[in-house]
């Protein structure tokens, strides 16, 4: 078994990931300007962030070179740093405009 | 390996356009649950265990379950969400085709990169990821407790109730205003 999973990463050709994350990437861009609602914004920011951090482990194995991974791993702690921020936000639309459609955040528009 | 790859490959870009088109939150971030693992999984078959667990704790276990929170803590799971304009869904879904694209065609002869070390299947390993963190990045990894601290004190700034109206209070919209905002 461990002999499969070593090897998998010379079997699947590095051409996929990099398709899939673009797959991912472009379905995760749509739904930002497809939808209306804050949160379902946020978790479609959380997928593209997902897709590019899925091509990074890939080249990373593909090189051989562990620190492409330690940039995951980074990459996932601004996430999580990025998101409470995001939720937080969503709250306070929420409370002072009662609805999380962003088409409410025109405030600022001239 | 190569049908457990194509495995992942669908479930996570099925689960993706679910999380799009889905009409009540929860589901979407169920579907959204369903693409990290399978992304987890994806980890897995790059021997990337580190990645492979952290992703599914700190994404599945803290990220998704705070979006569920605030779901059902602010009662949003309505489906009750006005569409966009027809023309805005139109250049959505035009413009991540296009964007998808021309991305792929950047890459249609294929990617072929030369290793810039000799092959090693460990590279994923805990061993080696977390040396790697604890002696070239270890300054980034104490500067991020201080972005992880600012966080805390924008959120706990940003989600408090004030307890003194600000001098110009935001007057509430009235019913023909958000109407007109919501067409």
């Amino acid at each position: 078994m461990e002999e499969g999973i070593i090897t998998a990463i010379r079997v699947v050709p590095l051409d996929h990931y990099v398709l899939l994350s673009f797959l991912l990437f472009s379905i995760g861009a749509a739904g930002v300007v497809f939808r209306r609602n804050t949160i379902i914004i946020l978790m479609c920011i959380e997928m593209m962030f997902n897709s590019v951090n899925l091509l990074l482990a890939a080249f990373s194995a593909h090189h051989s070179d562990p620190r492409a991974q330690v940039f995951v791993f980074f990459i996932m702690l601004v996430a999580a740093a990025e998101v409470t921020v995001g939720l937080s936000i969503l709250v306070m639309m929420k409370r002072n405009v009662d609805s999380v459609d962003v088409n409410q955040l025109n405030r600022l528009k001239g | 390996m190569l049908a457990l790859f194509y495995l992942f490959a669908a479930i996570s870009v099925i689960s993706a356009l679910i999380v799009v088109s889905a009409r009540k939150p929860v589901n979407s971030v169920i579907a959204l649950v369903v693409c990290f693992l399978s992304i987890a999984g994806h980890y897995v078959l790059l021997n990337a265990q580190f990645l492979a667990m952290v992703h599914v704790i700190v994404y599945t276990g803290a990220i998704m379950v705070l979006f569920l929170f605030v779901i059902m803590l602010l009662n949003l799971n309505k489906a009750t969400e006005p569409m966009k304009s027809l023309g805005m869904r139109v250049a959505a879904i035009t413009g991540g085709a296009l964007l998808f694209i021309t991305l792929a065609a950047a890459i249609r002869q294929g990617v072929h990169i030369e290793s810039a070390n000799p092959f090693d299947a460990g590279v994923g390993l805990v061993r080696t990821v977390g040396h790697v963190l604890f002696t070239e990045f270890l300054l980034p990894f104490e500067v991020s407790s201080v972005l992880f601290l600012s966080a805390i004190v924008g959120v706990v700034m940003l989600a408090k109730k004030e307890k003194h109206q600000p001098e110009a209070p935001v007057e509430p919209l009235t019913e023909a205003e958000r109407a007109r905002r919501t067409a």
